[in-house]
C-alpha cells in the first residue's frame, strides 16, 4: 500500500454539511479512499482534510478535479509521497495475559517509542504514532499475542518544507 | 433595514431580475407566496402555478435553455421538494443554470421527522452546485446573489435554497450586497492557455481528415460564430452531440448533424476517419462516443472545456483546454491566422469525402413504405415550422428521430433531456421556453409514453395562457425499450405495450386544448399549420405503428464504427 499512496489534501470552509459533501462526491464517483481525517487549521473558518487512497494515477486526478468543484472547498492539493511527512495515531489493546507477554510487549513498544496508557491484569493499551507504515509493523508483531481493539485516526500529513532535514 | 424572510427573499430576487417563477405553494412556503402575491399584482414578475412539481422545475429549465437566463422554480417542503428532484437531476446533467427555492419545516422542527419534512439539502446535495439553508432572514439576500452566481458561473447548473418556515416570518436586519465573495468558487479559467492553444491550431492546420465536435458548453457559452469561422477558415466539418444541437446551422455544407448511438450515418463515419478532434464543450458521453476505449483512436483530441473536470475523464485528452468555448475557439482562430496558415479550401480531398459521406448516406434515414413514417413526419415538421422555432422533445424514440431528423438552425432552438434522459420532460420544457419566448412557435416533439408523464400540465398551459404545440408519435407503447427488446432480446417484449391509452384528441379538449388526430402527412400539415395560428395549445395524435424503429443505431458498448441501419 505504501508504494502507490496518494495523500490529497483539501482546505474546506468549516461549515455544517461540508463533510457530507465531499463524502457524497466520493460515494458518488465510486471513489475508494483508505483514510479520511478533518481538522482545524491555522486559519479561522478553514478546516483540513487529509485523504489518503490507492489508485491509478487517472482516478486521483479525478478525485482532486471533482473536490475542487466543490463552493465548500477553498484548495485541493496533492503531496508528493516522498517529501511528505505522514502521521497517524493509534491506540491498540492487546491480549497481554502472562508476564512473559507483558514484558515482551513493552519491550516492542519502548523499541516503537509508543506508551503504555492502560493495563489490565489481562490486556495491555498501547498509544502508537508514527507514518502509517510504522503503526502496520508494529501491528504485525503484536497481533501474535491477540489483538482485542484497534483504533487509527487516518493519516494527517504535511509537505516537507524545501530546506528541511527528515524527521527522526 | 428591518424585513421579514419572505419579503427579503422577494426584493433579492427581484433585485436578480427575476421576471418568473414556476410553482407550487404549500404549507411550508405561505409566508413567501403571500410576499410573491403583492409582487405579481405590481406586475414586478409573473408567476406561472404548475400542477405538478416535476414540471415546474422542468418548465424553469426549459425558460433557461431558451432564454440563457436563470430559471427559477418554487415547491413547498416534504413531497413539494422531492417532487423536484428529477427536474433539477436533469438541470444538472444538462447544465442548465435553475435556482430551486424549497420551503422546509421551521427550524426547530428539523430532524424530527415533521409533517411534510425531507432533508432536501441531503437528497439534492449530489445533483446541485450548491445548497443553501438561510438559518435567518439577514442570510437570504446573500444566499439568493450566491445562487445566481454560482448557477451561471462556469459551467451552469441548479442551485437549490432551502428556507425554514420560521425563518420566513421572522424579521431582521437584513442588507443587500451588490455582489459576493465566494472563496470556493473558483474564477472560472476564461482565457485558455497559450501553449496549448498554439499546439491545437498547429495540429488543426496540419491535420489532413480534421473534425470539430461541437457539445452543448458551445451554445451555453454562445460560441456558435466562433465555432462556424474556425471551421470555414480551415473548413473542417463539424458534427454535434445531442446537446451541441443548434451550436451550427445543420443545413451548413460543413455540418454532419449528430454524432452518437443514433447519430448520423455520415457524422459518425467522419469520426471513425478523422486525424485530429478539436473537441469542444462536450463531455464525451458513452451515447456520444460509444465505446470509450475504442474511440477515434487513431485521432488526436484536442478538448476544450470550462470544467476541467471533464478533461480526461472519458476520453484521452492530447491537448487540454480548458477555458470557455468562445474564447478559445477565437483564440485558436487568431493562432490559426497567426501561423499563416495552408488554407484547406473546398477541393481537399478531405472535404470531397466528407460531401460523399453527405451523398452515401442521403437516402438510407426514409425508406418509402405505407403508413406515416416518423422520419419523414420530423423533416414535414421543420419545413412547416419557421427557422427559429423552438423544438422540445420527450425522450426516447421521439427524440431520437427528431435528433437525426430535425434540422436546427440557431442555438437554443433545440431542447432535450441529455443527460438524465427524463420521459416527461418535452412538454413542460415547451412551456417554459414559450414564457421565455412568446413570439416564437414552439413544438414539443413527444411520445405517447413520454407525454403522459406530465400531461397534467396542460392545465398550466391552459390557465397561464402558454400555447405551444404538442406532436405525439403515438405507437401505443414504450417505443425505445420495445425497440431494444426487440433487437437484443429477441422480441421478447415485456411491460412496453400501453394497450389502455387515453384518446389525446379528447384528453386535450378536456384541457380546454385543442386536439386533432392526423393519419396522412396532409392532415398532419394542415393540423401544424391550423395550430400556428391557434390562441390555445394543440395536442396532434399521430398514429404510428409500434414496430418502427430508430436507426442508424449503434449498439450499446459498441463502437462508432459499427453502424447498424436496420
Amino acid at each position: 500500500m505504501a508504494s502507490n499512496r496518494h495523500v490529497i489534501l483539501a482546505l474546506v470552509e468549516d461549515k455544517p454539511g461540508v463533510l457530507h459533501r465531499v463524502s457524497s462526491l466520493i460515494r458518488r464517483r465510486g471513489f475508494n479512499i483508505d483514510t479520511i481525517t478533518v481538522g482545524a487549521t491555522e486559519t479561522k473558518g478553514i478546516s483540513r482534510i487529509t485523504m489518503t487512497m490507492a489508485g491509478d494515477e487517472k482516478i486521483v486526478e479525478q478525485v482532486v478535479k471533482q473536490l475542487a468543484k466543490l463552493v465548500d472547498v477553498v484548495k485541493v492539493s496533492r503531496l508528493k509521497p516522498e517529501a511528505t511527512v505522514m502521521r497517524e495515531l493509534a491506540m491498540v489493546k492487546v491480549h497481554a495475559p502472562n508476564s512473559q507477554a507483558r514484558t515482551d510487549i513493552m519491550q516492542f513498544v519502548e523499541i516503537f517509542r509508543g506508551h503504555v496508557v492502560d493495563a489490565s491484569p489481562d490486556t495491555l493499551t498501547i498509544e502508537l504514532s508514527g507514518d502509517p507504515e510504522k503503526i502496520d509493523a508494529f501491528l504485525d508483531i503484536v497481533k501474535r499475542y491477540g489483538i482485542k481493539e484497534l483504533a487509527r485516526t487516518g493519516v494527517i500529513a504535511m509537505q516537507r518544507e524545501k530546506a528541511s532535514k527528515p524527521g527522526a | 433595514m428591518k424585513l421579514s424572510g419572505a419579503k427579503a427573499l422577494v426584493e433579492a430576487l427581484k433585485k436578480e431580475k427575476v421576471e418568473v417563477i414556476f410553482g407550487i405553494p404549500g404549507g411550508a412556503t405561505l409566508p413567501i407566496h403571500d410576499e410573491l402575491r403583492d409582487a405579481v399584482e405590481k406586475g414586478e414578475l409573473r408567476y406561472v402555478l404548475g400542477r405538478h412539481e416535476q414540471c415546474v422545475a422542468h418548465m424553469a429549465d426549459g425558460y433557461a435553455r431558451a432564454s440563457g437566463k436563470v430559471g427559477v422554480c418554487t415547491a413547498t417542503s416534504g413531497p413539494g421538494a422531492t417532487n423536484l428532484v428529477t427536474g433539477i437531476a436533469n438541470a444538472y446533467m444538462d447544465s442548465s443554470p435553475i435556482v430551486a427555492i424549497t420551503g422546509q419545516v421551521p427550524k426547530f422542527m428539523i430532524g424530527r421527522d415533521a409533517f411534510q419534512e425531507a432533508d432536501i439539502i441531503g437528497i439534492a446535495t449530489p445533483i446541485t452546485k450548491y445548497t443553501f439553508q438561510p438559518r435567518s432572514p439577514s442570510e437570504i439576500p446573500l444566499a439568493v446573489k450566491a445562487a445566481f452566481q454560482i448557477a451561471l458561473t462556469g459551467r451552469p447548473g441548479p442551485v437549490l435554497i432551502d428556507v425554514p418556515r420560521d425563518v420566513q416570518t421572522e424579521e431582521d436586519e437584513v442588507e443587500f450586497p451588490e455582489k459576493v465573495e465566494i472563496r470556493g468558487l473558483k474564477a472560472p479559467t476564461k482565457s485558455p492557455h497559450p501553449l496549448q492553444v498554439k499546439r491545437a491550431a498547429e495540429l488543426l492546420i496540419s491535420a489532413e481528415q480534421p473534425i470539430i465536435i461541437a457539445g452543448g458548453g458551445v451554445i451555453l457559452s454562445g460560441a456558435s460564430r466562433e465555432l462556424i469561422e474556425l471551421a470555414e477558415l480551415l473548413m473542417v466539418p463539424v458534427v454535434t452531440t445531442l446537446m451541441g444541437k443548434g451550436a451550427i446551422p445543420e443545413n451548413h455544407p460543413l455540418c454532419l448533424g449528430m454524432i452518437g448511438m443514433h447519430g448520423r450515418g455520415e457524422a459518425n463515419a467522419a469520426i471513425t476517419k478523422a486525424d485530429v478532434i478539436l473537441a469542444v464543450g462536450t463531455r464525451f458521453s458513452d451515447r456520444s462516443v460509444g465505446r470509450f476505449d475504442t474511440f477515434a483512436q487513431r485521432a488526436k483530441i484536442i478538448h476544450v472545456d470550462i470544467d476541467p473536470a471533464e478533461i480526461g475523464k472519458n476520453v484521452r485528452a492530447d491537448v487540454p483546454i480548458v477555458a470557455d468555448a468562445r474564447t478559445a475557439l477565437a483564440a485558436i482562430k487568431e493562432a490559426v491566422l497567426s501561423v499563416a496558415a495552408k488554407k484547406a479550401g473546398e477541393e481537399s480531398p478531405w472535404f470531397k469525402r466528407v460531401k460523399e459521406l453527405k451523398e452515401q448516406f442521403k437516402d438510407k434515414y426514409e425508406a418509402d413504405a405505407p403508413g406515416i413514417k416518423p422520419a419523414k413526419l420530423v423533416k414535414l415538421l421543420r419545413k412547416l415550422l419557421p427557422p427559429d422555432a423552438i423544438l422540445t422533445t420527450g425522450v426516447g424514440q421521439n427524440q431520437m428521430w427528431a435528433a437525426i431528423n430535425f434540422e436546427v438552425y440557431q442555438p437554443r432552438t433545440f431542447i432535450t433531456s441529455g443527460g438524465l434522459g427524463t420521459m416527461g420532460f418535452g412538454f413542460p420544457a415547451a412551456l417554459g421556453a414559450k414564457v421565455a419566448k412568446p413570439d416564437k412557435v414552439v413544438v414539443d416533439f413527444d411520445g405517447d409514453g413520454s407525454f403522459l408523464m406530465t400531461e397534467q400540465d396542460l392545465a398550466t398551459s391552459i390557465a397561464e395562457n402558454i400555447p405551444v404545440i404538442v406532436v405525439i408519435v403515438n405507437n401505443s407503447s414504450l417505443g425505445m425499450v420495445r425497440q431494444w427488446q426487440d433487437l437484443m432480446f429477441g422480441k421478447r417484449f415485456m411491460a412496453v405495450d400501453l394497450k389502455w391509452l387515453p384518446d389525446f384528441v379528447k384528453l386535450a379538449e378536456a384541457y380546454g386544448a385543442h386536439g386533432v388526430r392526423v393519419g396522412s402527412y396532409e392532415e398532419f400539415e394542415a393540423a401544424v399549420k391550423e395550430a400556428m395560428k391557434a390562441e390555445v395549445t394543440t395536442v396532434i395524435d399521430v398514429p404510428v405503428s409500434p414496430d418502427e424503429k430508430v436507426f442508424p443505431m449503434v449498439f450499446p458498448g459498441r463502437d462508432l464504427s459499427e453502424v447498424t441501419w436496420g
